[in-house]
């Protein structure tokens, strides 16, 4: 690094980028590993019994699994698509 | 009962290897009998990073079938006393691993070992999972880079939940962060992860800085651990690995730039 690089114009550095996109997956992906094992089948099946119904996508069935004390909340999150054909 | 230790990272090419027969050497050299295990099966090349390639005549997979037996396996360094290597068997697949045989053969060198290092294949496959179901302690080897990141927060949930200690509720393993190919120019730069950020992310207690260094490849071209050049910035950052793990305090050291000059500093290096 030299003086030049002072005139440069100043750029986001990569390592903050870095940073902020593993902050966001791992996240992500410790999220999933804490739910049971039963979560993405269960995710599928109801997926597929909606889908004789209404046209959705994968995305659009969330499940979530919350540990609240000694219990647990199991969440369902279907977006059903604005215009049924 | 010897302390089981696991080296693993999820991702390949981090320093596993390099970690495992600096480590196991290091703690050798402390006086504690160590055993050092290679279970990438089929990749086989921990006794090529110790030198001691020419000595193989039994294996792991052998001890584990019963077709040897542990005294004819065990390679004894020459260099160090107290240590000794266990290699992988370059011919058979990694299913040859079975959890029972592995349990039976670090429970027949715990008898005779303080301390067993286990030094683990890249991937989260039988091997991976093999290496570290008994560990009651981690190295977890990251580099300061986003894939290599990223798996090692893979592997810790994975000992977190599938180990035995996990398995049978006792109490979890105790997991080291090492960090290895670290630049800190980079850091300083912008352009490479620093210690605290890969700490805040993993949120595991760090155990060293290995910096990145040409030392690494020469002591690996030569069949020497690293722990074994003690000139080398990579040598001496292990040696600091092993004594604090030991319970010594060591201060970090080669993580940051000696103090560049006025005309460094304006002319670049």
């Amino acid at each position: 690094m030299g003086w030049l690089d002072y005139f440069r114009t100043s750029r986001k550095n990569s390592a903050s980028i870095a940073k902020e996109r593993l902050q966001i997956v791992v996240a992500h992906e410790r999220l999933q590993r804490s739910g049971p094992d039963y979560l993405p089948l269960l995710q599928k099946d109801i997926l597929e019994v909606i889908r004789k119904y209404v046209p959705i996508d994968p995305g659009d069935v969330r499940v979530n699994l919350e540990k609240d004390g000694d219990y647990s909340v199991l969440e369902l999150n279907i977006s059903l698509p604005e215009k049924s054909p | 009962m010897a302390k089981v230790i696991v080296v693993t990272s999820g991702k390949g090419g981090v320093g596993k290897t390099t970690t495992s027969a600096a480590f196991a050497t290091g703690l050798a050299r402390k006086g504690h009998k160590t055993a050092v295990i290679d279970f990438d099966v089929g990749l086989r090349n921990l006794d090529l990073i110790m030198g001691c390639e020419r000595r193989v005549v039994y294996d792991f997979v052998n001890v584990i079938n019963n077709e040897a037996n542990l005294n004819q396996a065990l390679i004894r360094d020459k260099r160090v006393e107290n240590l000794h290597i266990l290699p992988a068997s370059q011919t058979r697949d990694k299913e040859a691993l079975t959890l029972e045989g592995v349990g039976r053969v670090l429970e027949e060198l715990g008898r005779e070992f303080d301390y067993i290092v286990c030094d683990s294949p890249a991937g989260i496959e039988h091997g991976a999972y093999a290496a570290m179901y008994y560990a009651d302690e981690a190295l977890v080897v990251t580099n300061p880079e986003v894939s290599s990141v990223r798996d090692s927060d893979r592997i810790l949930g994975i000992m977190a939940s599938k180990s035995r200690r996990a398995v049978q509720g006792d109490t979890p393993i105790r997991e080291h962060l090492v960090l290895t190919r670290y630049s800190h120019q980079r850091v300083a730069r912008g352009e490479m992860l620093g210690v605290d950020d890969v700490l805040e992310i993993l949120g595991i207690p760090l155990l060293g800085v290995i910096p990145e260094s040409q030392s690494v490849l020469q002591a690996s071209n030569a069949g020497v651990p690293v722990i074994l050049e003690e000139s080398s910035d990579a040598g001496q950052s292990y040696d600091d690995v092993v004594a604090r793990f030991l319970g010594e305090e060591r201060p970090h050291r080669h993580m940051n730039g000696e103090k560049k000059g006025l005309l460094r500093r304006l002319f670049g290096t």
